[in-house]
């Protein structure tokens, strides 16, 4: 791309008598600059479209603790006990989560503060995950510069400005770990490729700081702390080991694990836990390597070092097993995590854990959703995988893997589409950046005859062509001329793509839903808020709020109230109590929650607007994830011949149970649509089977002004005269 | 459990006004008034009461003051009184304000407290003079019954006295009394009563001795949202580049009878006239003319539910809840808006600035429980003062804005009890130099400078420890 934009410009360049350095150190500090401003103003889209304000569900939570982080001090917020969520059992803050995030946010905030710019912490929140991003960039650069060229590096940092698959998780408002931890993790990438290839202990050093930035953002890490064992293993298995990589990981490895050790949520898991063994077996693996290589230095007699060698690794094997058998024996070592089984084997979640397979984001990725994150950089990912494999280094070995790696969590996953990202536009970068250049390389020879080249990459491939040139000239240029063409209508179409996705698809908070008017006007459902807000100023101080778990974030960062379950899902029995409270009579989920001194329910029902990720379309997970811990809860009672169904013709336990009582109560004397009878569901498209519904232990308290949340207040017992 | 106290209380204080009555012989004055007629006007939730006083100097010297009486549970929900005199004769009249300050005599009658009306020439013996007084309470609504549901319509109880509470003799004394709707379920009689639709006429009664207090009741549907702002936090921050930023921070309630029960949205929607009648649906703020970026919202972010309209004299900005506010219930939002700063800001002779605002709410008919006025001035003010028209409580703050280094002195004024008739200006005088607007980009220039010298530095400085 540089190259490209080198020509126009250099005439206007010569007029200023800058030297051809100089301008080309211009040229690339302002597309530098342009990207930087692009990759943060893309993600302004939601901002513009709807307000400043938090995203989601997470985010809110994210939200909430830096609030409390900002007002108290990070002391008490190391210390906080949050007596707000998951009552009656309350939550740990400060050593149940990545704090990361909020430090950041809460230090950015000090700083504007002290340079006296005085903004709302909010707005520090909301923009945030563009600000990262916008950093993300520049990492980019340095580390296509680091494994390919400058070109690549400035290629790969506009490919990864406004790639969806980034962009997805990273616009304004989206204030969640992902954020910063793109960031993160490119940029202990980018340390320690830098560190082997350097060999510097310094960069090394800056990589193990980049590793434990990471870990205080995001659980992600683990894909940092088995990845770069396994590249070390592929560079030894390959011969590649050198004293370069054994400084760079010794040093990553070790500084690295005592500074996570810091994070309390992590501990002592990079010791403890399965899932960190593969990095200190690696660890251990290099000990071996480099004193077997000292060895072999010191001895001149082939056999007997031979002899040796075979006694050594014998014995480290068997040392490793028996190591690692006993710790999982004595308990010491845990072993996987659903989590991590579910990313190796991607049916896992299904069958054990419902919790894991409800959330929509840990589905399988589909085709689609590919094409729609990353458009051309599917077909360019294999193109530079060529590449890299032509000019295999160390450091594209690294990016070959981790390309590699992460593509096939992708698949498992839809939510890891993100982890991806970097690693296509590192090497789809290459790709473009190599094909240009050969094409341009083509071009100006052409032109000025033989060229002394200044470009050092695909040396092989200008040769060859240029004997070609000498035979075919205008047949070679033409194409050349073509194959450009193309390659910027394909980066035009990524780009038009990229901006149509992001304010289409991205760009939407989820607690404003809009849609279109019957005259082609915006309408705003504003209902969550609404609700929120009702519980917030008119429900006593210690109400407790029963919902499913999805919206428990939001209720006490927003409503100011204390909930049962929340969207950190760590009591799996908690939520399925509440889960079979949805599922259950009436009179037997009014057991449960006095049980659990519940004063207020709370349902999302979108059966006046539309709207189809509510309550009723969720019931089936509550159902499943009710009936894993409380065996009296069935999925087929609520199913009619494997079908779930709401209408006239619904099992009898589904149009009793509550959950189906809360959200169609007085629905039935509801019009939604015109032409339809009363107590249509627009959201399914039926007539409501159960109109009649009286509730007995439960009063409506409130519905936001298009149904979307209805919140019901528990009645006290009755008096016993 | 609060009507039976309520109850008692007035009892007691009935009988032992009647006691001072029977045990006082005459006030220390020989004033009398001729004729006294009170209107009560109960149709919003601001009681509002007009009285036309005909004041007789019976004595022999003259006098330019004249005592307004008023009963000790009145006299706490009183929001303001205005005294006016009628001048010149027939159809010439003109109407001139008077002063009105509250007094304390040293042997008020159970506790009642006065307001002395200052009259602008005095009254000579055997003169008289027609002052027309206008008092409000706010607050003097009771809700009864204290709590109601959705579909029911909202009764109120006024208590005040069929007399006038006066320290002068009344020769004839009427008291018209209007209700909002002609709904009334129940009323004191003390003949003559009349009722007839949406008024009611207590008297008139003649010859009553000085302090003479009959307690009437009348309990009456009043279906109008009590629109209460429990907290306002008005802040104007001056800019010389052209610009006053208005940022209103409200605490709002409905006063009335309290939400019981159920909330039904299908009731609501379906029947809004038979349903939530007395909800507070919507709440119009009357701004400035050419105000600009408008906003509403709350902590949890902006509320869609708003409409401007603008023309040339005002600015009416129509704000809905997030919800319907049913009695009792809160809500908190936030309005700001900038206005042109030369519309507001003066130069006075003596080399001054001054600031015109309007004190109070902006919201129509509504009481404020607690305001405060914050004028940020400029970075570099300095001898801030503020005149305003009547007693408020002043101290200064510091606050930091944008790239400020020493802060911006603010005047912070905090009333209490506020109507709309307080919506009147006041000013704030303050000297500055033009020179201090300069500071911020000046600072702001120099730091990009800098910032530009040392990209310059690093281009062209070789740190590298080799060679």
């Amino acid at each position: 791309m540089a190259a490209v934009a080198n020509m126009p410009v250099s005439d206007l360049l010569k007029s200023f008598k800058l030297k051809t350095k100089q301008q080309e150190l211009l040229i690339r500090v302002s597309i530098l600059c342009l990207v930087y401003i692009l990759a943060f103003i893309t993600r302004l889209f939601s901002v513009l479209r709807y307000e400043s304000m938090i995203h989601e569900f997470d985010p809110y939570f994210n939200y909430r603790t830096t609030l409390y982080l900002t007002q108290n001090g990070f002391y008490d917020f190391w210390n906080w006990f949050d007596y707000e969520s998951w009552y009656p059992l309350g939550r740990i803050v400060g050593g149940t989560l990545y704090p990361g995030l909020m430090v950041t946010a809460a230090l950015i905030y000090r700083i504007l503060h002290f340079l006296r710019f005085a903004v709302h912490i909010r707005e520090v929140c909301v923009l945030t995950a563009p600000f990262f991003a916008s950093n993300t960039t520049l990492v980019a650069y340095f580390f296509g510069k680091e494994i390919w060229d400058t070109g690549a590096g400035l290629v790969a940092a506009i490919l990864i400005a406004v790639c969806p698959g980034y962009i997805s998780r990273s616009v304004a408002g989206s204030y969640d770990n992902e954020g910063v931890a793109i960031f993160a993790l490119l940029f202990t990438f980018y340390l320690f490729v830098k560190a082997v290839n350097t060999g510097s202990l310094a960069w090394s050093l800056a990589s193990a700081f980049g590793y434990f930035y990471m870990v205080s953002a995001w659980g992600g890490y683990v894909f940092i702390i088995n990845l770069i064992p396994l590249y070390v293993l592929v560079l030894l298995i390959t011969g590649r080991y050198s004293m370069r990589l054994y400084v760079a990981y010794n040093c990553m490895y070790v500084l690295g694990m005592l500074l996570a050790m810091q994070i309390r949520f992590v501990g002592f898991q990079h010791v403890q836990s399965g899932e960190h063994m593969a990095a200190m077996g690696v660890f251990f693996l290099m000990q071996v390597f480099y004193f077997l290589d000292w060895v072999k230095h010191m001895l001149s007699d082939t056999k007997l070092f031979q002899a040796f060698l075979r006694i050594t690794v014998t014995c480290a094997v068997a040392v490793g097993t028996i190591a690692l058998g006993l710790g999982m024996l004595s308990g010491y070592i845990s072993p996987w995590t659903g989590r991590f089984y579910s990313l190796l084997d991607p049916t896992y979640a299904k069958d054990h854990i419902p919790i894991i397979a409800s959330v929509s984001e840990h589905q399988p990725t589909a085709w689609s959703s590919f094409m729609f994150d990353f458009h051309i950089l599917l077909f360019l990912f294999p193109a530079g995988l060529y590449f890299c494999f032509k000019r295999l280094s160390d450091a594209t070995i690294f990016i070959v893997m981790y390309g590699l790696t992460s593509m096939y969590f992708a698949g498992v996953m839809v939510r890891l589409i993100l982890v991806a990202t970097p690693a296509v536009c590192l090497i789809s970068a290459i790709a473009v950046s190599a094909t240009v250049k050969n094409l341009t390389v083509l071009l100006r020879s052409k032109n000025k005859g033989v060229q002394t080249g200044s470009t050092k990459g695909s040396s092989s491939s200008k040769a060859s062509s240029k004997a070609l040139l000498d035979q075919s000239q205008p047949f070679q240029k033409n194409g050349a001329i073509a194959l450009l063409f193309g390659a910027f209508y394909l980066l035009s179409k990524y780009a038009t793509h990229c901006t149509w996705v992001t304010s289409e698809a991205y760009s939407s908070p989820s607690i404003v839903l809009a849609a279109r008017g019957a005259h082609g006007s915006r309408v705003i459902f504003d209902d969550y808020r609404e609700a929120y807000f009702w519980l917030r100023q008119n429900t006593p101080p210690d109400a407790k709020v029963m919902s499913w778990w999805d919206y428990g974030y939001q209720i006490t960062a927003m409503g100011n109230r204390t909930v049962i379950v929340d969207n950190n899902t760590w009591n799996n029995t908690h939520i399925a109590t509440v889960g079979r409270a949805m599922s259950s009579y009436e009179d037997e989920a009014i057991e449960i929650m006095r049980s659990l001194d519940v004063d207020y329910v709370l349902v999302v029902f979108g059966g006046v607007t539309g709207y189809s990720s509510d309550d009723i379309n969720k019931f089936l997970w509550m159902v499943r994830i009710g009936g894993g811990v409380f065996p009296v809860i069935k999925e087929p009672d609520y199913l009619v011949n494997g079908e779930y169904r709401v209408d006239k013709g619904a099992a009898p336990k589904m149009l009793n149970c509550l959950m189906y009582k809360l959200c169609y109560y007085r629905f039935g004397e509801m019009l939604t649509e015109y032409g339809k009878p009363p107590g249509y569901d627009r959201a399914r498209g039926v007539e409501i089977g159960n109109k009649d519904i009286k509730l007995e232990h439960l009063e409506e308290a409130f519905t936001t002004s298009n149904w979307i949340v209805r919140i019901y207040k528990v009645k006290p017992p009755n008096n016993r005269w | 459990m609060e009507a039976p106290i309520r109850a008692t209380e007035f009892l007691r204080f009935t009988l032992l006004s009647l006691l001072f009555f029977v045990c006082r012989s005459s006030p220390s004055h020989d004033l009398l008034i001729s004729n006294a007629e009170r209107r009560i006007d109960l149709t919003s939730h601001i009681v509002k009461v007009y009285l036309t006083l005909k004041v007789e100097n019976a004595g022999s010297t003259p006098t330019s003051e004249i005592l307004l009486a008023f009963p000790p549970t009145q006299v706490d929900h009183l929001a303001t009184v205005e005294a006016l005199v009628t001048k010149g004769k027939r159809k010439k009249t003109t109407l001139a304000r008077l002063d009105v300050k509250p007094t304390e005599l040293p042997d008020a009658p159970n506790g009642t407290k006065y307001f002395t009306i200052y009259l602008a020439n005095p009254l000579n013996s055997g003169e008289s003079t027609t002052l027309e007084v206008l008092y409000l309470f706010t607050h003097s609504l009771e809700p009864f019954p204290a709590e109601i549901g959705q579909s029911e319509s909202q009764l109120v109880y006024y208590r005040d006295s069929a007399l006038i509470l006066s320290p002068y003799h009344i020769k004839q004394q009427t008291t018209f009394l209007k209700t909002p709707s002609t709904k009334v379920e129940s009323f004191t009689s003390m003949e003559p009563t009349n009722r007839a639709g949406t008024e009611m006429k207590y008297g008139p009664y003649e010859d009553r001795p000085p302090y003479s207090f009959s307690p009437i009741l009348i309990h009456f549907e009043n279906n109008s949202p009590f629109p209460v702002v429990e907290e306002l936090v008005r802040e104007v921050e001056i800019s010389h580049w052209g610009n006053l930023q208005v940022t209103e921070h409200y605490t709002l309630v409905h006063g009335g009878a309290r939400h019981k029960g159920v909330f039904s949205r299908v009731d609501y929607q379906s029947r809004p006239n038979l349903n939530g009648v007395s909800s507070l649906r919507y709440l119009l703020a009357r701004l400035p003319p050419r105000v600009h970026s408008v906003y509403y919202r709350d902590e949890i972010g902006n509320i869609s539910s708003s409409h401007l309209r603008t023309d040339s004299r005002k600015s009416e900005l129509e704000i809905e809840p997030r919800y319907p506010l049913f009695g009792g219930w809160k809500a908190t939002f936030v309005i700001g808006y900038g206005l042109p700063l030369q519309d507001f800001l003066f130069e006075s002779s003596d080399d001054r600035r001054y600031l015109n605002f309007t004190f109070g709410c902006p919201l129509l008919d509504t009481v404020v429980d607690k305001l405060t006025v914050k004028v940020v001035l400029p970075e570099g003010s300095k001898d801030p003062s503020a005149v305003v028209p009547f007693t408020v409580e002043q101290h200064l703050e510091t606050k930091y804005s944008y790239l400020d280094v020493v802060g911006r002195t603010v005047v912070v004024m905090e009333k209490k009890n506020l109507v709309p008739v307080h919506n009147s200006p006041f000013q704030v005088y303050y000297t500055f130099k033009p020179i201090f607007m300069l500071a911020e980009p000046l600072m702001l220039a120099s730091a990009f400078f800098l910032f530009f010298v040392a990209s310059v530095a690093y281009l062209h400085i070789d740190l590298s420890i080799r060679k």
